[in-house]
């Protein structure tokens, strides 16, 4: 009698609810892979799937009489890629790319070590807000605006007036592949532009992996006798790497696909991400736009795999 | 003997604390000095004053009589050994160890040779290969070790470094800290709050409270001469007896001290002339193994503390039960009269 009282009470009203709780308390497998399997589904379907069309379409052949494509299988895009006209395209975006990477992770970088050692409390909230506002506007009302300001008679041709940097300015824009005819026509414009937009992309990785670096690391450093730029070369550098290469990626592979800033900024000529466009949008060559579309993917990949083999993510 | 590191008048504040209080020390070449106390008690604020990581609002260090106030820590012939040892997860041990060589310019062949024989004195040869992520906690702590002394440094100072290992190979360390120090002859200034380390280990320990140092001397006597109720209570346990009580006691209103291990509970024979007594409720009884504890209420509700040894082998009765009243004894002479607290 008494058996049968504390079982009732240790298993009240057995609903299917409860029920279906305690079967998945009991097999974690399966309750794992309810939760997984769809958004597993969405991701490799949407994702993946899409992604794997898209450059699966790289193979299929474009007709330029009928610009039509016919699914015929063929490597004759790919090997377009290193036509002259197409491989400038490339060389071009890539030196672009690498050029804003390393210039906005040499900008970042102090501002990312300020916030993540120097900050606390609402001076943090402050960097934290003033960084990622900028990205809070419209990406094409701040390329429009940059235009402005780096027309002639714009506020950036203004500033150089007052400082007397003219001189300056036209040795800059007579270097060729720099300069241009004016700012917002050069090579420079274009730059200073892309640095404007992805910089918050550098400042915050960086800046998490300033913040998990332990205080005692860099005392330890000074402690054993290091000058502080031998501690920043032998530990704070090295150390920050994963959030270089996370804030690199973003802002070299932001850079590969961007095909707005080249057209409103700086001398004529395709980027990867104009001709993408145009290939696709202008004259409907799926399959050339689908190989250009790899050039990022390899690009990328690559770059990983160097930064991985010089143990940039062994201190993960 | 020569001052290793001498505080003269050092204060530390931060902000509204005061986290070391004019602090005045002289800590000798070659001794095992240790700074005992609870937490922000300011021990460890005296250490990184010591390595250079802060600064003092007021008074000088001098380091082998060199004035240190001021000087980064690279510029100061100390090395840290860290709480969270500190090393640097990207490097593997060996160059962990030889990083301080490194940074000094020593090439690198004498430096790796330094390192491995740096290593083998920590009992770690071999293993320079290793990342630190792949070490247990107390081979981490034999590798910073190492790597403060490879610089062979005239101080060593250790922050609480065994507070992370097990109890076992805590005991084991000390010893091996100890030996260590003696064979080397650097000054060791050991950072702890646990006070049975500090006794073990030290040549003489500074017991810190509220930033200031409430008295300096070898283990023997902080343990039997306290100077005052704080280390009373803090070395060890004590019965620490105040006011009137110690007026009736000791014939002084100066609070005194007893420890459990010099009193007994009191039988039926008589109250000798040179002992004194005090009556109370026994509450609880603590079978230690070793010895027995005895905690009895006393009139004004202080408790007091009698452990006496179990040193007979017979099983024999428990001689008290709780909630009985009993009589705590010991000799006069064995009552230590303290400093009074201000």
């Amino acid at each position: 009698m008494s058996h049968s009282l504390t079982a009732a009470s240790r298993l009240p009203a057995e609903g299917w609810l409860r029920r279906a709780a305690t079967l998945l308390y009991r097999k974690p497998n399966l309750y794992l892979s309810l939760l997984l399997v769809p958004p597993l589904l969405w991701f490799g379907a949407i994702y993946l799937g899409s992604l794997l069309t898209l450059l699966w379409q790289g193979f299929y052949t474009f007709d330029d009489f009928t610009m039509t494509v016919s699914p015929e299988l063929t490597l004759a895009n790919f090997a377009a890629l290193f036509q002259p006209a197409n491989f400038d395209i490339i060389l071009r975006t890539v030196g672009m790319a690498v050029a804003v990477s390393i210039a906005s992770g040499i900008l970042a970088f102090p501002i990312a070590y300020y916030m993540a050692r120097y900050t606390t409390g609402k001076t943090k909230a402050f960097f934290y807000i003033a960084v990622m506002m900028p990205m809070w506007a419209s990406y094409i009302v701040k390329a429009y605006a940059w235009t402005l300001l780096l027309a002639k008679g714009g506020v950036a041709m203004w500033f150089v007036q007052v400082l007397h940097l003219q001189p300056l300015l036209e040795f800059l824009l007579g270097v060729p592949g720099v300069g241009g005819n004016t700012l917002s026509t050069s090579h420079l414009g274009r730059f200073l532009l892309f640095i404007y937009i992805w910089l918050p992309f550098m400042i915050l990785p960086i800046q998490a992996s300033l913040e998990r670096l332990p205080p005692s690391l860099l005392q330890a450093s000074a402690d054993l006798g290091a000058h502080p730029a031998q501690t920043f070369w032998q530990v704070i550098l090295p150390l920050s790497i994963p959030g270089i290469a996370a804030g690199s990626i973003f802002t070299f592979s932001l850079t590969l696909g961007d095909f707005i800033v080249p057209q409103l900024i700086g001398p004529p000529g395709y980027f990867i991400g104009s001709m993408v466009y145009a290939q696709q949008g202008a004259i409907g060559n799926m399959p050339m736009a689908a190989a250009f579309t790899l050039v990022p993917i390899v690009l990328i990949a690559v770059y990983l795999s160097i930064v991985k083999r010089l143990g940039a993510f062994d201190a993960l | 003997m020569t001052v290793a590191v001498q505080f003269t008048d050092v204060s530390r504040v931060f902000g509204e604390v005061k986290a070391v209080d004019r602090v005045s020390i002289d800590i000798q070449d070659g001794e095992f000095f240790s700074m005992l106390g609870p937490s922000g008690s300011g021990k460890t604020t005296c250490l990184r004053l010591i390595a250079g990581f802060e600064q003092p609002n007021a008074g000088s260090i001098r380091i082998h009589g060199v004035e240190a106030v001021g000087l980064a820590p690279y510029q100061r012939d100390v090395n840290t050994v860290f709480q969270d040892y500190a090393l640097f997860p990207h490097m593997n041990v060996l160059d962990n160890v030889a990083y301080g060589l490194k940074v000094k310019g020593v090439g690198k062949s004498e430096r790796l040779a330094r390192a491995e024989e740096a290593l083998a004195m920590v009992a770690l040869a071999g293993f320079g290969g290793r990342k630190p992520a792949a070490m247990s906690g107390g081979q981490r702590q034999r590798v910073a070790l190492a790597r403060a002394l490879v610089n062979r440094p005239r101080v060593l100072l250790l922050d609480e470094p065994l507070g992370a290992l097990d109890l076992k190979l805590r005991e084991q360390m000390q010893s091996e800290l100890k030996k260590l120090q003696r064979q080397l002859g650097i000054t060791f200034i050991f950072v702890t709050h646990d006070q049975s380390e500090a006794l073990s280990m030290s040549d003489r320990v500074a017991v810190f409270n509220k930033g200031r140092i409430e008295q300096v001397d070898t283990p023997r006597n902080l343990y039997m001469q306290p100077a005052t109720p704080f280390v009373a209570e803090f070395v060890g346990t004590s019965n620490v007896l105040r006011d009137g009580l110690a007026l009736q006691l000791s014939g002084s209103d100066n609070p005194f001290s007893i420890r459990p291990e010099h009193t007994r509970l009191a039988g039926s024979e008589p109250l000798g002339s040179d002992e004194v007594e005090i009556s109370g409720l026994l509450h609880d009884i603590q079978y230690q193994g070793a010895s027995t504890r005895y905690e009895i209420r006393l009139a004004n509700g202080q408790n007091f503390c009698v452990s006496q040894a179990n040193n007979q082998w017979q099983l024999g009765d428990a001689p008290v039960q709780p909630g009985q009243q009993v009589t705590a004894r010991w000799a006069r002479a064995a009552m230590v009269s303290l400093r009074r607290e201000v």
